[in-house]
């Protein structure tokens, strides 16, 4: 069954990345792009893979084309002809892609227990994660615990990738006609079907940002997720109401303290660790028990990683929105 | 009694799936957007609940039902408005109803 369906979707995306090449129009291509993500995350659920099914849906689907939309805004909706030659890139595009389905040749089949990724690392973290970290979901302890390094650079990947974005799109330099009606302003304040209704959905996709957070231990979800669900709701209010008063909520000033909070949050249960006398990012000593202490730092890092993905993608938001102005 | 529930969330299922067959063919084959939207619209209403049903009957009384009663008031508030936005976008951008245009303008 895992097979069908999964051939059904491979070859829709397959479908769905020609369209994108072929299209001239770049709001269709975004759209497209929207629904690849969304592909893509029906695959990873399909493979059981769904912290990784939620985290392609949220931020693929859901925010990056929120983001995308943004730079159309600045730029023109059709693709500017291009004059260079297209064969080299094509000759080059297709020997990438024969030598890609060459290696799939060598790749194990689809749940082969004899694959080396299952033989490596991972029945270590699946027998241990009970005894160090007792909680169910392994993937919340190999990212929190197991892998902290990791995902501590994830972090700051975000981190900078924002910073990168806010330097790009020169944040703070347009000054703001705060009291204008314009179209920025306002939003979608004066059509009252969409507002009323997502004025009633607002808190309840803030408390599903939340749970995702926290019960990240539980079941699928944690910082990335949670960040970019939190972050979504907040992105729109400020179509509903207007981006500037998203801004009063939640002031860029406070939102690049965000960024910066998250991944100092991080670094410092880190460090206190190393205070309280273990290793960076061993959390064992935060606590008496060593398990409390694991599962303690896990909560505290997947914060700051949910704070630095909220702050960063609402950073992202309204530097875009700001250039438009 | 099992038989019985099997059979009709099969039958909830098989009309589901039809009901969004029919919009996606209408979607495609229907003249204008607005007729377009229209026979789109028969998915996310008709299709979500039927199938949803079919599911809530396979899950039995457990969380999961709870979960997907949510997840079916989630679609049914949401799927009208961004229907009502898209076709009110629409409008403002300027395209006219079937029923509107001059034939002069012929079919876009």
């Amino acid at each position: 069954m895992t097979e069908i369906f999964g051939t059904f979707l491979l070859s829709l995306l397959v479908i769905t990345a020609v369209a994108i090449v072929r299209t001239k129009n770049l709001f269709v291509a975004v759209m497209l792009m929207s629904i690849a993500s969304l592909l893509i995350a029906a695959v990873f659920f399909l493979l059981d893979a769904a912290d990784v099914a939620l985290t392609e849906a949220a931020v693929g689907a859901g925010i990056s084309t929120v983001l995308f939309l943004g730079a159309l805004a600045l730029t023109f909706e059709r693709e500017r002809p291009s004059a260079t030659k297209r064969a080299l890139p094509v000759i080059v595009t297709v020997i990438a892609a024969l030598v890609v389905i060459y290696a799939t040749f060598d790749k194990p089949r689809l749940g082969d227990p004899e694959a080396p990724v299952h033989r490596h690392v991972a029945p270590w973290y699946l027998e241990k994660t009970p005894e160090y970290v007792d909680i169910p979901n392994v993937v919340t302890a190999v990212l929190g615990t197991f892998r902290g390094y990791d995902t501590l650079g994830e972090v700051f990947v975000v981190f900078t990738a924002g910073i990168g974005v806010l330097f790009l799109l020169g944040y703070g330099r347009v000054t703001r006609s705060a009291d204008e009606e314009t179209e920025i302003n306002v939003g979608l304040r004066h059509h009252l079907i969409p507002r009323t209704v997502g004025r009633l959905l607002i808190p309840f996709i803030l408390l599903f940002g939340l749970y995702v957070q926290f019960h990240g231990e539980y079941g699928p979800g944690g910082g990335f997720q949670a960040g970019a669900i939190i972050a979504a709701s907040m992105i729109l209010y400020a179509l509903l109401e207007g981006e500037r008063h998203a801004l009063d909520v939640l002031p860029q000033r406070l939102l690049l303290g965000l960024m910066a909070g998250g991944a100092i949050l991080y670094t410092g249960v880190g460090i206190l660790g190393m205070l309280l006398g273990g290793n960076f990012l061993d959390y064992s000593v935060l606590s008496d028990n060593p398990v409390a202490g694991q599962q303690l730092g896990i909560i505290l890092i997947e914060a700051g990683v949910g704070i630095t993905v909220t702050g960063t993608l609402l950073a992202i938001f309204h530097a875009f929105a700001a250039r438009e102005r | 009694m099992d038989l019985f529930i099997d059979v009709l969330s099969w039958t909830l299922l098989t009309l589901g799936g039809l009901a969004v067959l029919v919009g996606g063919i209408g979607a495609l084959r229907m003249p204008d957007l607005y007729t377009r939207m229209h026979a789109a619209s028969v998915t996310d209403s008709l299709g979500a609940i039927l199938v949803i049903a079919g599911i809530m009957l396979q899950a039995g009384l457990s969380l999961a039902t709870i979960k997907l009663a949510a997840i079916l008031l989630f679609l049914l508030l949401t799927s009208p408005t961004s229907s009502n936005a898209l076709a009110s976008a629409a409008l403002l951008a300027g395209t006219k109803p079937l029923s509107e245009r001059s034939d002069a303008e012929g079919e876009s």
